[in-house]
């Protein structure tokens, strides 16, 4: 008996680590965002110019930049999504549905940085080509490859709800005669409209919280875009370059506000699943 | 236009539709893996990971390897062996306790702070063992820095959820008989736990654990800020400096100097792919075996 409850105890503790872990990087972020509010170096950090030599450290156009690619990849990504999901679960013949299927779990097993590296010698000189200005490194590469990176998310999500859904409305509408097109049009999609917002919240944190194919192709300039052609930076690009090349420790702050507002936005995307009713997680 | 014309219009249009996505993502998919095949192929060989060094030497560190990946694959095996390390007996036990002792409550607090977990970029993760450091110089040692040991623990917490949530999810897949099996033979919970539902449930945990594997191997952002170098040899001990495959595949792609090195970085990203494709295709087998048993 003894040991029984020290086993459970032991497991709680386990239990608790995400917590904790959770808990602590909240904290420890905080703690060094803090000295801003303190000396109302909070304008500084939200401000829209990031020259930091002249002492201007803002970064409001990294959270544009970031809301602007994701948004982007999102809009591109849902779609064919939602084409892909619904060809998986009713028009697929047999053999590519489970080729399908097999392909999409298979891409969330390729590494960001593959696709970052493939798309600096696929995509960027295309770009380069296409645009007839600039480097090729913009806002839209990074946004085609993002969206390759978040689809099976997406996909994935939205295919449980689709399956669901398919359960229980399939033989209905069979023997009411709706033709495959149109039961997934009237019936299907309809039915699993709570699914699609949460699988597009939870590509959207996908996208968000991506890291290198911003850094590999957005270009990296610090600037608000005014078209997709132009160089954009996002917040994790962002920390990572001011981290990984200035070491000079008064632009951390604007770093660790970055990496506060992507803790936020997480938290805040979980609250809105958690609203969805159960749990999505991929 | 009558009303059936329009309506076969628009079921030709969403066919249509459903197929162009499926091919268009098919296209895609199969266009980054050919090109890597394509260019990486011919770098294939002892040489792209030893370079001009005997590969016995390398091996056993003797020498120092130049211009090889093998410091970099090194350093990602040492980092996911470490982080698993870490991270699967914490993420499995917190999975059970989850899945088998929690009551709902708990389940559900527990289970949006593993979800916040899963949802965390990597880079705050970095950010986070990074800040480790910037505080420990402030309070404890000044002479702190980056190293293997941060960046494996960064890891660690990286795929701890995901390690928590498959062990739930295997379990709680289990079918409600083997559950009750335990307790209607006088088993206590643990016995139950350790001889009936881990058992059962350890094929699905298995590849939860080798996808977890796959992402620890994969993560550039983490490592970014954690110590990473473009050229540190085998580290020696825990507080080194390290390289990583992935971090080599990003610094030579931004970096190269040489076709050769530009070749080396195409190596590296379709070794890279294939380590990570294998550690795919062995849990969804597992997986599948899994799945199979219990459909019986």
């Amino acid at each position: 008996m003894f040991f029984e409850i020290w086993i459970r105890r032991l497991l709680c503790a386990a239990a608790m680590v995400s917590t904790a872990a959770a808990l602590c990087i909240l904290l420890v972020l905080i703690t060094l965002v803090l000295p801003l509010f303190a000396h109302g170096g909070l304008a500084t950090v939200l401000a829209w110019q990031w020259l930091p030599f002249n002492g201007k450290f803002g970064i409001l156009p990294m959270v544009v930049g970031s809301l602007w690619l994701s948004l982007g990849a999102l809009a591109a990504a849902t779609p064919l999504a939602v084409g892909l999901a619904c060809f998986v679960q009713v028009l697929a013949p047999g053999r590519v549905k489970s080729l399908c299927l097999a392909l999409v779990h298979y891409m969330t097993s390729i590494p960001t940085v593959i696709y970052g590296f493939v798309s600096i010698f696929l995509l960027v000189p295309l770009m380069r080509q296409w645009f007839e200005r600039g480097t090729g490194f913009s806002l839209l590469t990074a946004m085609l490859a993002l969206t390759l990176l978040i689809l099976p998310t997406i996909v994935l999500v939205f295919h449980a709800t689709l399956r669901e859904a398919d359960r229980t409305a399939r033989a209905t509408c069979a023997a009411l005669g709706f033709s495959k097109p149109s039961y997934i049009r009237h019936v299907l999609l309809p039915l699993s409209r709570r699914g699609l917002l949460a699988a597009v919240i939870l590509g959207f944190g996908r996208a968000v919280g991506d890291t290198l194919i911003s850094l590999m192709l957005a270009g990296n300039a610090p600037m608000v875009p005014g078209s997709p052609a132009d160089a954009i930076r996002t917040l994790t690009a962002h920390i990572a370059l001011v981290v990984a090349t200035d070491s000079q420790s008064t632009f951390y702050h604007s770093v660790f506000a970055s990496g506060l507002i992507l803790f936020l936005i997480m938290a805040l995307i979980n609250l809105a699943l958690r609203r969805l009713g159960r749990s999505f997680a991929p | 236009m009558t009303a059936t014309q329009k309506h076969s219009l628009a079921d030709t249009a969403t066919t249509a539709f459903c197929w162009s996505a499926a091919a268009l993502t098919g296209v895609a998919v199969l266009a980054v893996m050919g090109f890597l095949i394509f260019r990486g192929a011919g770098t294939l060989g002892l040489e792209l990971f030893f370079g001009q060094t005997p590969w016995w030497d390398a091996l056993t560190g003797a020498r120092p390897v130049f211009d090889g990946l093998w410091s970099a694959l090194a350093g990602t095996l040492i980092l996911v062996v470490l982080s698993c390390l870490m991270a699967v007996p914490v993420g499995i036990a917190g999975g059970v306790y989850l899945s088998v002792y929690a009551s709902r409550r708990y389940q559900s607090m527990t289970g949006f702070a593993v979800d916040l977990m899963a949802g965390i970029p990597s880079i705050v993760m970095g950010l986070f063992g990074f800040s480790m450091i910037v505080v420990l110089r402030h309070a404890l040692f000044p002479h702190a820095k980056t190293c293997l040991l941060l960046a494996a623990v960064c890891i660690a917490l990286l795929i701890l959820p995901y390690l928590v949530r498959t062990t739930q999810n295997a379990l709680s897949g289990l079918p409600e008989h083997l559950r009750l099996l335990g307790p209607s033979l006088g088993f206590s919970t643990w016995q139950n736990t350790r001889h009936v539902l881990l058992p059962s449930a350890g094929r699905g945990i298995l590849s939860g654990v080798i996808l977890a594997m796959g992402r620890a191997a994969e993560d550039t952002a983490v490592i970014l800020l954690t110590g990473v170098v473009a050229q540190a040899f085998l580290p020696r001990s825990l507080w080194d400096k390290f390289e990583a495959l992935p971090f080599r595949i990003y610094y030579l792609a931004a970096e190269h100097r040489s076709v050769a090195e530009l070749d080396q970085a195409f190596g590296a990203a379709l070794v890279l792919l294939m380590l990570t494709g294998a550690l795919f295709c062995l849990a969804f087998l597992i997986q599948r075996t899994m799945e199979h048993r219990w459909k019986k």
